[in-house]
């Protein structure tokens, strides 16, 4: 039974959420509800990205939202029991305020500033947090002014490249064309990464008035979103928000009476890792074999089906309403050095408290593993910490105090990428993951260029020998000599940056990469 | 030629439906590989010349694109599709161990599929799931903190008949 001044329960759904059980814990809410005539409405939002909390259950009080968690499917009963709709401090899920709860009110909130707090497509809510304020300013600007906001809040691309995101759109703009397109990178393939499914799940409207902005700023009338084949919740809230958009006149035709038209579709990916490289990504939508383009030419001069084409991950896209609505000097006042603004940090693998946590950019990366993520899962010690997805530096513990910042990352070697960070205990044998780093990029690899078609299988061969102590030494530099290679010769960031993982993992760990006392008398005896 | 549809499981008109609801749109073959597979779980190689005569491709080309991708396949899967992660925020919680678990139950490989047709396993590169790893997705759904036991429970709600599980 609903009304609507009845109680309102917030139940996530969120891919996360639902792999915890949401949806069985909201069925299990509304049969109780139901049987029991309580009068409850049920709303649900998308997740705070406080995972380790999920399924977390939020109720609306006058101090604001109040969560419970983790609520799995086997506590309900008692849960609706207790009356836990009515705030009910004394249960032991209560967690009190939720804004209150130390990862979240310690977080810097810019792009994210929405997620978990509205109903995905419900458009009203996205519109009473202010969401449309972005693309109702740019329709008022011209197009340079557009591009002159994203230029000057320093906003760099967000998929990992960190290519500033005003220049692209810069070249786009001065580039004359019949025909330019605005394409949203949502092919986020790294492991330790999930911004982009959150705010595709959870906020929608953000990317599609990001796209839209970009759009009017570079004279594009279409967009597309490519989206990978796992994120198939995004894919229906996506559907459903574009469609609500178009109906209520942010999207389409004569977009809130502008004169101005652009339209968005979605283009599914098929499990291809390479397709999240722009040029790879661009060959896909066109219907091909997702193969890597040589540059140049730049997408932004020649791209989609040859045309000037604006490509963006979606975060980047997603940042894009909020420095139009609040300013470029807002946006820039965050973060450090070249490094402007902020960056969604997602904690994965082996911690305790994991979920999203956005910051300007500038603290240790230990604040991020200790404060933030609370130590290991498994409560044993962090050994090695990957940033930056598949192709990141394996970091040992002496560069955790590196501060999170494009450029301090560079300078030893490693990359923040797309901000995913994942953590491994001591019971990590660094060996195998360096061989892992080589046959993901065999398996993944597009095969255009011989450095990385070859490489990576010879590379993973070679690992293979120093492991069971077969010439380690000579191994180990041959294994050094063909990093060498594919970072000097690759056609893309797949193959080049592939070594990073493996080259950190030996330079940072070599105990991992000695053979037991058994092989290496054996590899002796052979050499 | 375009086969006809006596020596397959598929209706010749409707793939040519949905190469017709497709074909003028820009950069059309993705999505009707992904429209052939929604419907008929896979992309039988005989349907691939009615594709290319619609788009105005070669056979090659069009099988150069199935082959390309990790998410097409050119044979019936079995009634449920496994996919554990092998990326590296489940490698972190153990995923290695749950790969071998799994295959050790259902006795196949990865790209396989059990005697009964029941099972097929599949790896996948992170379903951005990281924030509970280790993950796998069954049928679409995607499951997070599976270890050993949750795994067991999962395959169970699937099995029509008891898996011998050692």
């Amino acid at each position: 039974m609903t009304s609507d001044t009845a109680p309102i329960l917030f139940i996530p759904r969120d891919t996360t959420a639902l792999s915890l059980g949401a949806d069985q814990v909201a069925e299990q809410v509304q049969k109780i509800t139901k049987k029991k005539n309580i009068a409850l409405n049920i709303v649900r939002n998308g997740s705070r990205g406080l995972y380790w909390l999920e399924p977390m259950i939020e109720i609306e009080t006058d101090r604001g939202r109040v969560a419970y968690g983790p609520v799995s499917v086997e506590k309900v009963e008692e849960f609706m029991a207790a009356e836990c709709w009515n705030e009910n401090s004394q249960h032991p899920l209560y967690l009190g305020l939720t804004e209150d709860i130390a990862f979240l009110k310690n977080q810097q909130r810019l792009t994210f500033n929405r997620v978990g707090i509205i109903q995905p497509t419900n458009i009203k809510d996205y519109c009473e947090y202010d969401g449309f304020a972005g693309l109702t300013k740019a329709l008022k600007i011209s197009a340079e002014e557009i591009v002159g906001n994203i230029k000057s809040s320093g906003l760099r691309g967000r998929g990992g490249a960190a290519f500033p995101t005003g220049i692209k759109w810069q070249t786009v703009l001065d580039t004359a064309a019949d025909q330019k397109y605005i394409v949203c990178n949502a092919d986020e393939g790294d492991s330790g990464t999930y911004a982009d499914r959150m705010i595709m799940e959870s906020d929608p409207y953000s990317l599609i008035g990001g796209m839209t902005i970009a759009a009017l700023a570079v004279g594009a009338s279409i967009g597309y979103i490519y989206l990978r084949e796992e994120y198939r919740l995004a894919l229906q809230v996506l559907n459903q928000a574009i469609a609500t958009a178009e109906q209520n006149g942010y999207l389409g035709n004569n977009i809130l009476a502008s004169g101005k038209s652009f339209t968005i579709e979605i283009r599914l990916g098929a499990g291809a890792y390479i397709c999240g490289e722009e040029t790879a990504l661009l060959e896909s939508l066109e219907g091909k074999r997702g193969m890597v383009r040589a540059k140049p030419p730049l997408p932004a001069i020649s791209g989609l089906f040859g045309k000037p084409t604006v490509i963006n991950n979606v975060i980047s896209l997603a940042t894009v309403p909020i420095i139009m609505c609040k300013g470029a000097d807002y946006y820039k006042d965050y973060g450090m050095g070249r490094s402007r603004g902020t960056l969604p940090f997602q904690l994965a693998g082996n911690l305790k408290y994991t979920g999203l946590v956005e910051l300007a950019f500038g603290p240790p990366l230990s604040t991020l593993l200790n404060e933030f993520g609370g130590g290991t899962r498994t409560g044993r010690p962090m050994k090695s910490v990957q940033v930056g997805g598949p192709l990141g530096t394996y970091l040992p513990i002496q560069h955790w105090d590196v501060p999170l910042d494009y450029e301090s990352f560079s300078d030893i070697n490693a990359v923040l990428g797309h901000g995913g960070i994942v953590v491994f205990d001591d019971t990590v044998d660094m060996s195998e993951q360096a061989q892992f780093a080589m046959e993901f990029c065999a398996i993944e690899s597009c095969g255009k260029c011989t450095p990385c078609r070859i490489g990576s299988t010879r590379g993973s061969e070679i690992i293979e020998k120093i492991r069971v102590g077969q010439e380690a030494e000579h191994n180990q530099q041959l294994l050094e000599d063909l990093c060498d290679t594919m970072i000097n010769s690759s056609l893309c960031a797949m193959g080049g940056m592939t070594p990073f993982p493996v080259i950190s993992a030996l330079r940072y760990f070599p105990e991992d990469f000695n053979a037991s006392d058994e092989h290496s008398t054996h590899s002796s005896s052979k050499s | 030629m375009v086969s006809t549809n006596n020596s397959n499981h598929w209706d010749v008109n409707q793939i040519e439906n949905i190469v017709r609801d497709w074909q003028d749109k820009p950069g059309a073959l993705l999505p009707i590989l992904h429209a052939v597979q929604d419907a008929l779980g896979y992309i039988p190689p005989t349907c691939l010349p009615i594709i290319a005569e619609g788009l105005n491709l070669s056979r090659a080309e069009v099988h150069g694109v199935v082959s390309f991708y990790h998410y097409f396949r050119s044979a019936p899967s079995g009634k449920h599709i496994i996919q554990i992660c092998r990326a590296e925020s489940c490698q972190a919680l153990g995923s290695r161990a749950l790969e071998a678990h799994a295959k050790h139950c259902l006795n196949i490989d990865y790209h396989q599929t059990t005697m009964d047709g029941e099972f097929t396993l599949e790896p996948v590169y992170c379903l951005g799931n990281c924030a509970c790893s280790p993950a796998i997705r069954i049928n679409g759904d995607t499951h997070g903190h599976v270890d050993q036991n949750k795994f067991d429970d999962l395959l169970s709600l699937l099995s029509t008949h008891v898996v011998e599980v050692q």
